[in-house]
């Protein structure tokens, strides 16, 4: 049988405020346990939460970058259920009136665009943090995190694979650190992912029985736990069981999901409106404002690297994965670097390098506008591009200017025709069968000989020169 | 809409109450009342009258986004019944 996989993403992003969602509590990472709670986050009776005008803030800008309908008013909600990270006993959320209603993400997936329609976007505060180690047999529990202000982000179920689940989520991820509501931190839990996974026999059109993935940290295991789990419900269903709803944990060591609690268990959240928060009304200025200071979002800046630079929508595509790599290009540029060889030399050898250094374009030791003038000299001539990659490292290790480098060294190109023409003179000497290839047909038999050119001029011929005077003298 | 004695344990379950026999055949009565008590309020046509989520007809405050609490944690741990490294201890969960 031929089976058809569903998967819809939640996705908990922490957003960029400096004090928590309800409380003048800090919200930076690491702080010693319990230093960064206010009454309102340890729950102490009559402590009433106060709204974070920033949060409320980061949402709109999320809002208005996928398209969605940012809501005019919305409603805050108690989620109730009882876990001693969440002291109130009570998670406050938004149910049937959250900030954001629909909008869309676009993803790549080899050659094909698709679009996934978001169901809903809301604000809601973080739990604190379980720890479990032997405290005299008992829990640890830290509440430093509590309160810390999330915007629960869920997809309709329209991806198809585990891939373009994986693409949904990184254009997501994305779009959130561009916009800057989001530091993308994902080992500190900035970016949580649960994943919905169902299959169904192709062409059946209701959704099979699902299962949710918990707390996806990172990108891979994103990949691996809904691979695993497509094939264990696949396999589960094929051996005459059945797949019951629940949720499941994924083990990374093992590459294993399991069962952690049946849809009989599942919590009633006994939803209902929160008191102590009158409903959120945005105004149509307070919109129209983030709207006006919203960055040029990816999609328009692809489109514009295409049009502006003529580069290609792949280039365009890789270019833009993050702001800080698009405005590190446009700068290679503006210093002077033809925008295709800035293209090819940013993905090129300084993605290389870095990834090799574990580094990230922030911290790439060489600046945009010392690629751009490095470019500079391969177009016009001075060094050729094999002689550039030199240059290059050098400048990585040592700082050096291009120029400084090229001077320094004696790496200008040859063009001499001159001095060329005695390299080529004493090559050919050497090669006469080749020469007789060239003659009898085969143009190939010439490029050999650029080589040996190049070699003879310690690098440093000008290779197109090089081939044009070894044709002119064959020839 | 009325409730089943399934149901009653099934919430008492989830509440963490433990309830005797005897109690859950009382409690499914008495709540079973209440929901007649609902139903008659909800036979009320409330066709165009818009919901509100709020007994007042106040709109949400919103305060700047500044980190002015500073750390009390010594004066909220004397109360706490145990602590250990900054931590508030509570017995073994691990769901």
């Amino acid at each position: 049988m031929k089976w058809e996989v569903v998967i819809g993403l939640e996705v908990h992003t922490q957003l960029t405020t400096k004090s928590k969602i309800f409380s003048p509590a800090s919200t930076a990472f690491g702080a010693a346990p319990n230093t960064q709670t206010a009454v309102v986050d340890i729950a102490l009776p009559g402590a009433l939460p106060v709204m974070n005008r920033a949060a409320v803030e980061r949402a709109i800008q999320f809002g208005l970058a996928i398209g969605a309908n940012v809501k005019r008013r919305s409603v805050f909600d108690r989620k109730n259920y009882f876990y001693p990270d969440l002291p109130k006993g009570y998670q406050i959320s938004q149910m049937d009136l959250p900030i954001v209603e629909g909008g869309v993400i676009t993803i790549q997936v080899g050659l094909e665009t698709r679009s996934i329609n978001l169901t809903r976007a809301h604000l809601e505060e973080d739990a604190g943090k379980s720890l479990h180690e032997d405290y005299q047999g008992m829990t640890g529990i830290d509440l430093n995190r509590a309160g810390t202000p999330l915007l629960e982000i869920v997809s309709e179920p329209e991806m198809r694979s585990s891939a373009e689940a994986v693409a949904y989520a990184k254009a997501l991820y994305e779009l959130v650190t561009w916009i800057g509501i989001c530091d993308g931190n994902m080992s500190e839990g900035s970016f949580r992912v649960d994943a919905n996974v169902s299959v169904r026999p192709v062409g059946q059109v209701e959704l099979g029985t699902r299962r949710e993935i918990k707390n996806l940290n990172s990108f891979k295991f994103l990949q691996q736990a809904i691979d695993y789990e497509i094939r264990w419900q696949i396999e589960t269903i094929e051996d005459g069981g059945r797949v019951v709803q629940g949720t499941v944990l994924f083990d990374p060591d093992k590459g294993e999901t399991r069962m952690m609690r049946s849809k009989e268990d599942a919590h009633d959240y006994r939803y209902f409106p929160d008191p102590d928060l009158p409903p959120l009304v945005i105004s149509e200025e307070w919109i129209e404002r983030v709207r006006s200071e919203l960055p040029e979002l990816p999609v328009a800046m692809q489109a514009r690297f295409i049009e502006q630079y003529g580069i290609s929508a792949y280039d365009a595509r890789m270019l833009t994965s993050s702001k800080i790599l698009a405005a590190y290009f446009e700068a290679t540029v503006a210093a002077g670097a033809d925008a295709k060889l800035a293209a090819n030399w940013i993905m090129g050898d300084i993605s290389a390098t870095l990834n090799r250094e574990e580094k990230t374009i922030a911290d790439c030791p060489i600046s945009a506008a010392a690629l751009g003038a490095l470019i500079a000299r391969i177009s016009d001539n001075t060094i050729n591009n094999k002689t550039a990659k030199d240059v290059l490292k050098k400048m990585w290790e040592s700082g050096a200017t291009a120029d400084v480098i090229i001077e320094r060294d004696g790496l200008k190109q040859e063009s001499d025709t001159g001095a060329i023409e005695a390299i080529v003179d004493t090559v050919l000497a050497a090669n006469p069968k080749a020469i007789e290839e060239y003659r009898s047909g085969k143009e190939k038999a010439l490029n050999a000989l650029v080589g040996q050119v190049m070699k003879g001029s310690g690098g440093k011929a000008n290779p197109a020169m090089a081939l044009e005077l070894l044709k002119k003298k064959v020839g | 809409m009325s409730l089943s004695i399934d149901d009653v344990q099934r919430i008492a379950r989830l509440a963490r109450i433990a309830v005797t026999e005897n109690e859950v055949i009382e409690s499914h009565k008495q709540l079973n009342q209440l929901f007649s008590l609902i139903e008659e309020m909800r036979s009320i046509d409330t066709t165009g009258v818009e919901p509100m989520p709020h007994p007042q007809d106040m709109l949400l405050r919103l305060r700047d986004d500044v980190a002015t609490a500073t750390n009390r944690r010594e004066a909220f741990q004397a109360i706490a019944p145990a602590v250990e490294n900054g931590l508030y201890l509570v017995p073994k969960v691990i769901e």
